[in-house]
């Protein structure tokens, strides 16, 4: 009973705050809806006992990613009300398509064969068992692989981030170390014989 | 009474169904238009977790754990793009982006 309660808060709060997300004018706002989203669905990912994931939800995506958003968002000078022409003409085209989707997987998803009759809730795992641990095992030999080229991705996205915003401004001065440490005496240096003066 | 795999799902599609009237609403926006593709990965992956539950299976979380990579290295790229983009044209209108008349 309590946890289908959770359930229903919890699934009613992430359907609020995901159209709070595509309907509010300031996109500031959708941000930290977005961050609510991610929140309340942490707390279903938590009821389906995936745990290390519903942290790794809250720590990567609100604590990296949403901030990025918002860091980004904050720093564009935007303006909305150019941002905004086109909602209310898109509007019933949205929802009507939003409807059709819904209502298609709905059609698949609401049928018998995943209801509780032939699909049982598992048996809760006892205290002792660790999600983290036994995600870690399978990470670890099995998908090792994947994992590692997962870490490959990472670099790019970091690589093409740091190379697509990086600015070399003209005209602005900048040591070249390089240059510094290959200097030779000759470089540097000049000796010139001149007759004494007296 | 336990909850059923219904429902998740159920509650999955509500989610991708919104983030896809989000990007049909939101066609001038493109920062919500990223935001709508983060809901849409969301959606997706409570669909594989609710089903890795269900079936007794790891392999659905882990293929969350790289939906999660990919979707934070897409949210990174895809920012720097708009940065660059701001910085040339001083606007994020997809009015304006307009120079490969697709």
């Amino acid at each position: 009973m309590l946890e289908s309660l959770i359930f229903y808060f919890f699934a009613s709060l992430t359907v609020i705050s995901a159209a709070t997300v595509v309907t509010v004018r300031n996109p500031v706002h959708s941000a930290l809806f977005l961050v609510l989203t991610f929140f309340s669905t942490a707390f279903i990912w938590m009821l389906l006992e995936a745990e290390f994931l519903a942290i790794s939800l809250v720590l990567v995506y609100v604590g990296a990613v949403m901030v990025l958003f918002l860091f980004v968002v904050m720093m564009l000078d935007i303006n909305i009300a150019r941002i905004r022409e086109g909602f209310i003409k898109f509007l019933p085209v949205g929802i009507a398509l939003a409807l059709v989707m819904f209502g298609l997987i709905y059609y698949v998803v609401s049928g018998d064969q995943f209801s509780l009759e032939s699909m049982p809730a598992p048996v809760a795992k006892s205290a002792e068992y660790s999600n983290t641990k036994e995600l870690g095992m399978v990470l670890y030999t099995e998908y090792v692989f994947a994992f590692e080229i997962a870490a490959v991705i990472l670099l790019v996205a970091i690589i093409a981030a740091i190379s697509l915003t990086l600015r070399r401004r003209p005209g602005t001065r900048y040591q070249n170390p390089s240059v510094q440490m290959k200097v030779q005496k000759q470089d540097r240096l000049r000796i010139i014989k001149m007759e004494a003066e007296k | 009474m336990a909850i059923a795999l219904n429902h998740y799902l159920v509650l999955a599609a509500i989610l991708f169904s919104i983030s896809i009237a989000g990007i049909i609403i939101n066609r001038k926006n493109l920062i919500v238009l990223l935001m709508s593709i983060e809901l849409m990965l969301l959606a997706v992956n409570i669909n594989f977790i609710a089903f890795s539950h269900y079936l007794n299976d790891l392999a659905g979380q882990v293929f969350v754990f790289f939906i999660l990579t990919v979707a934070a290295a897409e949210a990174a790229i895809g920012l720097a793009i708009l940065i660059v983009l701001f910085r040339n044209k001083q606007s994020i209108n997809m009015a304006d982006i307009n120079e490969m008349k697709g």
